[in-house]
This record gives structure tokens, sequence and C-alpha cells, in this order.
């Protein structure tokens, strides 16, 4: 077993990106590798409360989340600075997450096996 | 050294393909092994059959096919990054009613999970694009 850190970057909605990032998360829990998630820059909109891009026709990512706990996804760690930056706190997200400042972020990923950008 | 790749960007939307071309010859002229290279989001154009640039121009799928037959590489488009962008291998192609199949030589379809398998294999994963 390897443990992977997925280091996501993009906000949702922006093409299919982030919908083919959360296969490839899903796939790596479901094959039993320790997987955690570490949201950076824009990608800390994934998870902000309140989205309806059903009404889009979009597909609802953030709904995807809660079940990563299913699959045993370890940790969802966001970047203080980058929900600080945006004027997001921990509670606009409709999940908790493990908020990490950016100083400790070389540290996180030296903790893993395999970082995956995306 | 073991190596997975992985390719991400379309073959003229970006040099990731490119990169990555020039780094895998690199890699196994030094005597590396590529474990496999798996095209994911928009990179599954690198194997779409039916490209034609001009003749002065970079053919990527002709470039990966040829070191494909070269170095027994394995290249791997997602199953479902190609089919979301109509890019069929043979069995789906039948089975959708179309006429033909569109990944060039040397190239195959696979699932997210021989991505998985290729970097749990490797000692190192490279993303490109």
């Amino acid at each position: 077993m390897k443990s992977y850190l997925f280091i996501l970057r993009k906000p949702a909605h922006g093409g299919a990106f982030v919908q083919e990032m959360l296969d490839i998360i899903l796939t790596t829990a479901a094959f039993d590798q320790q997987t955690s998630i570490l949201l950076l820059d824009d990608a800390v909109f994934q998870l902000k409360k309140g989205q309806q891009p059903e009404r889009f026709g979009m597909k609802d990512t953030a709904s995807i989340y809660p079940a990563l706990e299913i699959y045993d996804v370890k940790h969802i760690y966001a970047e203080a600075e980058s929900l600080e930056e945006r004027g997001l706190k921990p509670g606009d997200l409709c999940l908790p997450i493990e908020s990490v400042y950016r100083k400790d972020i070389p540290g996180l990923m030296r903790r893993h096996d395999v970082l995956f950008p995306g | 050294m073991k190596f997975a790749i992985q390719i991400n960007a379309g073959p003229y939307a970006s040099n990731a393909g490119h990169t990555a071309l020039r780094f895998i010859e690199a890699a196994l002229a030094s005597g590396h092994e590529i474990v496999r290279v798996f095209f994911y989001h928009d990179g599954i154009y690198h194997g779409l059959k039916y490209a034609t640039p001009p003749d002065d121009e970079f053919n990527y799928a002709a470039k990966w096919s040829a070191l494909a037959q070269r170095h027994r590489l394995d290249l791997v488009l997602c199953i479902s990054a190609a089919q979301k962008r109509g890019l069929l291998c043979r069995d789906e192609a039948e089975r959708q009613g179309k006429r033909d199949d569109d990944l060039a030589a040397g190239f195959r379809i696979g699932g997210l999970g021989q991505l998985v398998e290729a970097t749990r294999h490797a000692d190192r994963f490279l993303v490109f694009g």
C-alpha cells in the first residue's frame, strides 16, 4: 500500500477536470491505497456551501465528497491561506476539513509516497 | 528506476506531450523503465488515429506509435475520458454502431485502475500537463 496525496488546485464547473480528478481519487481509494486530498488555491471553492450547479445542468461535484468517507479517504486538507485569500472560513464549507498553513505543506507532502497534481 | 507517466493535456494545447515524449526517450536511453504511459483528460487525443497535421508539423500519434513499437511501451487511454470525447476502441465502436475504431497503433483503452496500478509499481510518478 502506498499513501497518495491528491493536490487539487482548480475550482469545480470549469470543465470536466474536477469530476475526472474525483474519479481517480475514488479509484485509488477503491484499490485500498491510503488516500488524502489537499485543496489549494481556487480548489477550496469546490466545497463551498450552497452550490446549485444542477440548476445549470452541471454535476454537483461537492456531493461526491461525503461519499469519499465511505471509501476511507483519510484526510481532506485545505490550505488556510487559500481559504483566507478567498474570504472563506472552514464553516463556509459543506464538509469539515483540516486546515493547514502554507508553511506546513512541504512537510505534509513529504509524508506521502505519491503526490498527484490536479 | 521505474517511471509511471500521466499526460493530461491535448497534443496541440500545450507542450506537455512534447516534453513527455522527450523525457521518455531520454529515460529509456539512460536504461530506465517506463511502467506505463496513461492518457487522461484531453490527453486522450494523443491516441487519435485520424489526426492529420500538415507534413511539416509534429504528428503526435505517429511519434507515440513509433516509440511504442521500438520500446514495447504500454500506452493506455482512459476509457471514460476517451468515450466522453468520442474516441472509441473497436469493441465499443461496434457496440455503438459506429464504423471504425479511432486508436492509433500501439495505443490501447484501459481503466483508471491501470493508472493506479502503474503508480503503485513505479518508483516515480510524473504528470505532464
